[in-house]
């Protein structure tokens, strides 16, 4: 159920959501995006261009933290406007654990035509790894 | 050197249509590890007033990433792409993506700036089905690292 309009106000709280990253997520989505970019799942050609590790591709965390927005939404549909800039790549390890993101949301302004700006932040081993992460959503 | 910002405003040729099949979104879904059912599920989309499954807020890049290929393999640009990292990415959708669709990408080139010695490109990536009716806006800035 999406949430009405009566009940949203800035400072509502979006539901946070906690992420795991793993080797195998990465190549699920090189497979269903079409992004092959072997620094996404080579460690050794990641390592040669200077990245720590094997990274998460930047579409995947932005669309791990949508779902924080689509499942609040109710309808996925709702969300009609949904940018970030990639501020830090997350590493992906290659074992078992993966790499954690956290996503949490707040509304951060109340729009015309019953729609809202959520702010999302996301971040991993604490720091941010999105921003400007803003989805507007129709009410 | 520094991509000419001259360059800015061009606009490259739709590309063909691309056909979006219910099992490509729901592989999408699966691979974003989202469970919501109007993704999967014609039931569930139609209930929430949909014409088929709807695909999620950031699938639109499986399209525009082909798109914008344009761009690295435009030889005026010049682009190295060993060098291009990914920006930022937004989606602007008048209404979602729905399985039934034949999208086509219309690729513009909005600005070009350079910064510490990077180049930044924004490019818009217009989604629209072949029968012209307007899906999404989609904004992708690439930033090729400057030398050394």
């Amino acid at each position: 159920m999406a949430p009405s309009p009566a009940e949203v106000e800035v400072g509502t709280t979006v539901p946070a959501q906690t992420f795991t990253i793993r080797r195998a997520d990465l190549v699920r989505y090189a497979g269903a995006s079409g992004d092959f970019n072997v620094i996404h799942w080579n460690e050794r050609v990641a390592r040669s261009v200077g990245l720590p590790d094997v990274i998460a591709h930047g579409m995947y965390t932005m669309a791990l933290a949508a779902r924080v927005v689509t499942d609040w939404a109710g309808d996925p549909g709702r969300v009609v406007d949904y940018g970030v800039r990639f501020t830090r790549p997350v590493p992906v390890p290659d074992d078992d654990v993966g790499a954690e993101v956290e996503v949490t949301g707040v509304v951060a302004a109340v729009l015309d035509g019953d729609r809202v700006r959520v702010d999302l932040t996301a971040t991993h081993a604490g720091q941010k790894v999105l921003g400007r992460a803003q989805a507007v959503v129709q009410l | 050197m520094p991509i000419d910002p001259s360059y800015a405003g061009r606009t490259y040729p739709p590309t063909e249509p691309y056909a979006v099949g219910i099992e490509k979104i729901r592989e999408f879904a699966e691979a974003i590890g989202d469970a919501n059912p109007a993704y999967r599920d014609r039931e569930a989309a139609t209930a929430l007033g949909h014409p088929d499954v709807i695909a999620p807020p950031t699938f639109a890049f499986v399209l525009t990433f082909r798109a914008t290929r344009v761009l690295v393999d435009d030889p005026e640009l010049g682009i190295d792409y060993s060098r291009v990292v990914h920006g930022d990415q937004r989606f602007e959708h008048t209404r979602p993506i729905h399985a039934g669709d034949a999208l086509t990408v219309t690729v513009t080139l909005e600005t070009v700036r350079s910064a510490g010695g990077h180049d930044m490109l924004t490019s818009r990536s217009d989604v629209a089905t072949v029968e012209g009716e307007h899906v999404a806006a989609v904004r992708s800035t690439l930033v090729v690292r400057g030398e050394g």
